[in-house]
């Protein structure tokens, strides 16, 4: 939208349309003494005295628009004005130091995420948008009359729109003794570093309020290794969401978790404590010694700026606007938590999103354009200290017609409420603590007015017999919001299906359904079955034309039959004679299962041409050669050993990524010599060829790194050691980083493991390549021994479960739950499973043998190795010509010229 | 008509294949010992993929055709008349048998 756009020092991007209409001869124009350069798309005008006078031209934006807050909402405002067709000049301004970051998962820092991991947005990408940010500077003062606002700085702003997303602050009760040093709060990035500091070595954490916030941060102080407790002047905890039973269960769950809760406790003073550095004392005159105490006793507005240019504010705080986010100053907008609508602060992220939204389309000149923000559902679901929490609407029942079934578990520590209206027709509110299962089916009958079935408490009793009446996604109405996160109704499903997808996968990727807190998962699977199914499309999950099964179905079979050969399975469960889709995956099915060698006489024909020749053919048909590096530790032996086969070979030598070197151009009927040169040098097979193990990537770590905290390369070759040769559905890939400055780029792997000052973090399902991927930390600070467990699991598990040729990526992305699942499979052991995942890796890992080593011994295996079964000669159509030193093919131009001189 | 001795069935793999000289041509031969003709022979020689691999590809079935998969790109031709499936291609067929122990090429003299 921005037609001009400054990039680093001064440099001025002009669009190319804008070049055109403007200058006229764009690949032939020069600005005073400017250097002019053209690309396909992209005019570049490289000094600042044609920047100056490009300006002068082009600057001509509709408005001025000025973004006071660089939180979410703000962030989210700015964002959707650039994207939108409305032309303005923005400046966001940010107290904070640092732009943009989710505060939602604010506490993920003390789970092993950094800081940067949080960012919505860089200090380059607002470049890159031509929007001007300042950071680290408040804005002290709006002048309504001149329309523009002043910071602490003393720089001025001109608006012709102002926006106020100031946010939020912690509320900090009026105790005596609040101000002692390690009394703190709890709302900001640098906050937490102030906590993490003041926890350093001690042991015991207080967090004054018992809210959301609270809670996370009580989670947040367990973490650091403190004795955390909770202090609430309420009776319960969470009091504005959940009722007293809930309330209730909730406290003993979170006790059980070795967090000590005190409620109806009103804190009198804080003084210097005699054990600890800080006493506590209650108006029950008990008290409670503590070395810091974190208040998080709720938010208020942030609406100081308003009240000082008299805007209208709300008698409780916040300032007043109107459906169409516009305060009492027509030219002044206020979006997001410092805002207040009817009397009510929406102090939820999504609302906070929809206001910002509302706003940015009220510059729109249409009026049919504009959109209304009229109050948002405060319905929340989340895990607190792990324990599940949701709560809908009137959770607690308080209106007059409602009438409640409650059903409560203390075997199983579970609690529903499901307040229903007099009529039992209609869902008011629900409360949920420990199982939230049943939210995302409650949420849609009240946020869509679904009229309940006869025994409407069926929806939260367990089931005892078949199945609960489950909500058709025929039932739910086009309108229904199906993902709260991305805001993607059923009606944008169905178009994005109307628009060509076909699966689940598709609607994810083109929507961003699903792809949020993933709790809409399973819902999104039904609405994008039942479409699919109206339509006649036939999802078709089957392998191929030779078996009515999926990968995973096949598997399933193999193992429970204890199927050896692809004979037996095609016979029993298929038909036809096999192809080249079937065969291979059976074959990984069984090396697997039962890891026997890929040469065996009926195991040779299923194998890929790679697998079969156990190194990697190349577009000449020749072969390529990896030993295995482990972690990439190499004997000088050996590095020389591998220049001499490639010397002696005629090889073209490569370093690969994955730390190993690379031997190209032999010829098939050379493999088993060079193999068996390389086996007495001491090497092993790589499995380059295969489905498998490729490598485990590491840095040097404490060995020799100043920064490495723990043995990485040690681990990568244990790791590697370990789960060399396990045949899975995809290649896998993995590294190890000695510290958090993750030189191994641990994250973009399958298996990553970053090393911590107490362990290991373990993370997963990270992917370079065409499609990269963020893997996901799955768990942090473990023992090896329990690394290795979890490994064992992970990687059976995903063996067990995905489709062939999916990547652990795209695997976690289809798998329904996601990584919470995963880790309830992993760590919890919820299909009970755990046991028996570890024993066939055991099975793996004990029945190892170096392929090519057991082939270079076996003249049966070694048949195929021949070139012609008739002759001795080689193949004529292989030729290399010399390129830096070392061979290369012959390109087809080559070959055909009489004159070429062919190498070696 | 003559008959020429290629190698011995020994040298075929089942079900799989292997690549012969024939009069300096490189033939595929592909052995399938569950099937009525047992032995079938097309042109090592993939145009698609420019190199001759066809005898390393891996062999199946679709709907009726018996076919074999170039390892490079996976094109598949079938192994009883040369047709490419996917493309406008074919590759050269050879009259092969089984005689007793051996693999022997059936050359039409002109």
């Amino acid at each position: 939208m921005h037609p001009i756009q400054f990039l680093e020092d001064g440099v001025l991007k002009v669009g190319t349309l804008c070049a055109y209409s403007y200058l006229g001869r764009p690949h032939s124009f020069s600005i005073g003494n400017g250097l002019f350069s053209s690309n396909s798309s992209d005019v570049y005008f490289l000094t600042a005295a044609a920047a100056s006078a490009a300006v002068l031209f082009f600057m001509v934006y509709d408005m001025k628009v000025v973004v006071v807050g660089n939180g979410m909402v703000g962030h989210h405002y700015v964002e959707t004005l650039v994207k939108s067709d409305i032309n303005a000049d923005i400046t966001i301004i940010g107290g904070e130091t640092r732009p943009a970051y989710d505060r939602v998962h604010l506490s993920e820092v003390f789970d092993g995420k950094e800081p940067e991991d949080l960012a919505m947005c860089t200090r380059q990408q607002y470049k890159d948008w031509g929007v001007k940010a300042h950071f680290g500077d408040f804005v002290s003062k709006i002048n309504r009359d001149a329309k523009h606002v002043v910071t602490e700085g003393g720089r001025t702003f001109d608006y012709d729109k102002l926006v106020l997303a100031t946010g939020s602050y912690p509320f900090i009760p009026p105790i005596p003794g609040k101000e002692l040093p390690h009394c703190l709060a709890y709302r900001t990035i640098d906050d937490l570093g102030e906590i993490k500091a003041s926890a350093k070595g001690k042991k015991v954490g207080v967090v004054v309020g018992g809210g959301l916030l609270g809670l996370e941060c009580a989670n947040a102080l367990k973490n650091l290794g403190l004795e955390a407790h909770v202090v609430e002047f309420a009776p319960g905890l969470m009091g504005v969401q959940l009722d007293e039973g809930g309330s209730n269960m909730l406290r003993r769950k979170i006790e059980a978790l070795g967090v000590k809760v005190h409620t109806s406790k009103a804190t009198q003073k804080i003084v210097e404590g005699d054990q600890h550095r800080l006493k506590m004392a209650f108006a029950d005159e008990s008290e409670l010694e503590t070395d810091m105490i974190v208040f998080s006793a709720g938010i208020r507005p942030y609406d100081q700026l308003a009240r000082d240019a008299d805007l209208k504010v709300g008698d409780r705080g916040g300032i007043e606007i109107d459906y169409q986010c516009k305060t009492s100053d027509e030219n002044i907008f206020a979006i997001g938590e410092c805002a207040v609508l009817g009397n009510f602060i929406y102090g939820l992220v999504a609302p906070g999103y929809r206001m910002a939204e509302a706003a940015v389309s009220q510059l729109n000149k249409s009026s049919d354009d504009k959109e209304s923000f009229t109050g948002a559902d405060m319905s929340t679901k989340l895990k607190l200290l792990g324990v599940e929490v949701g709560s809908i609407g009137d959770s607690k029942g308080m209106a007059d017609e409602s009438r409640a079934f409650v059903f409560s578990d203390e075997r199983s520590d579970v609690y529903k409420r499901l307040n229903v209206s007099a009529d039992g027709k209609k869902v008011l509110g629900a409360t949920l603590v420990g199982d939230t299962a049943d939210y995302d089916t409650l949420l849609q009958y009240y946020l869509n007015d679904i009229d309940l079935p006869n025994d409407p408490e069926s929806l939260i009793l367990p089931a005892s017999d078949g199945e609960k009446p489950a909500l058709g996604a025929d039932a739910l109405p086009l309108a229904a919001t199906i993902c709260s996160c991305h805001n993607v109704s059923k009606g944008d499903i169905i178009d994005s299906i109307d628009g060509g997808c076909v699966s689940v996968a598709d609607v994810k990727g083109c929507t961003k359904a699903a792809t949020g807190c993933g709790g809409c998962a399973a819902l999104l699977k039904n609405v994008v079955d039942a479409e699919l199914n109206a339509r006649g499309v036939e999802v078709n999950t089957d392998i191929c034309e030779h078996f009515e099964h999926t990968r995973q179905e096949l598997f399933t079979i193999a193992q429970a039959t204890q199927t050896k050969t692809f004979d037996e399975m095609i016979e029993r469960h298929g038909k036809g004679m096999g192809c080249d889709i079937c065969k291979p995956a059976v074959a990984s099915i069984m090396a697997s299962l039962w890891n026997e060698h890929v040469l065996d006489s009926d195991l040779v024909p299923l194998q890929d041409t790679n697998d079969t020749f156990m190194a990697n053919m190349q577009k000449d048909g020749t072969y390529s050669v990896v030993p295995r590096v482990p972690g990439g530790e190499i004997l000088p032996e050996q590095l020389i050993a591998l220049g001499e086969v490639a010397k002696k070979y005629g090889l073209y030598s490569k370093i690969t990524g994955g730390q190993r070197v690379d031997l190209f151009g032999a010829k098939m009927n050379d493999l088993p010599d060079i193999w068996k040169e390389l086996i007495d040098a001491g090497m092993e097979t790589g499995h380059a060829y295969a489905k498998s193990l490729r490598t485990v990537k590491s840095c040097v770590g404490s060995t020799w790194c100043r920064y490495g905290v723990q043995d990485s390369v040690g681990q990568a070759i244990d790791l590697e050691n370990r789960y060399k040769g396990l045949r899975t559905p995809h290649k896998l890939k993995m590294a190890v980083s000695g510290c958090t400055r993750e030189c191994a780029e641990a994250q973009s792997k399958d298996v990553g493991v970053i090393a911590t000052e107490n362990g290991w973090n373990l993370y997963v399902s990270g992917n370079g390549g065409m499609k990269p991927r963020h893997a996901d930390l799955f768990a942090t600070d473990l023992d090896t021994e329990t690394l290795l467990k979890y490994i064992d699991r992970f990687l059976m598990f995903y063996v067990r479960t995905a489709d062939r040729l999916q990547r652990t990526s795209v695997w976690l992305e289809n798998l329904e739950g996601g990584l919470d699942y995963l880790r309830e499979v992993i760590i919890d052991d919820s299909l009970g499973i755990c046991d028996e995942l570890e024993t066939q890796m055991q099975h793996v890992v004990d029945t190892y043998q170096c392929e090519w080593k057991t082939a270079i011994n076996d003249q049966e295996k070694l048949k195929r190795f021949r070139q012609f079964v008739n002759a001795d000669k080689d193949d004529e159509n292989v030729v290399f010509v010399e390129e830096r030193g070392q061979i290369r093919p012959a390109t087809e131009a080559e070959k055909k010229r009489s004159q070429f001189k062919a190498v070696g | 008509m003559s008959q020429n001795v290629i190698c011995s069935i020994n040298d075929l793999v089942a079900n799989s294949g292997v690549c012969a000289l024939i009069n300096d041509e490189q033939v595929a031969l592909f052995y399938l010992p569950n099937t009525e003709q047992k032995v079938y022979a097309l042109a090592n020689w993939d145009p698609l993929g420019k190199a001759n691999v066809i005898s390393r590809g891996m062999i199946g079935n679709i709907g009726e055709e018996l076919v074999v998969a170039s390892p490079l790109y996976k094109q598949h031709f079938s192994l009883t008349s040369g047709h490419c499936l996917e493309e406008e291609v074919s590759l050269r067929t050879y009259d092969v048998a089984i005689e007793g122990d051996f693999v022997v090429f059936n050359e039409t003299v002109s």
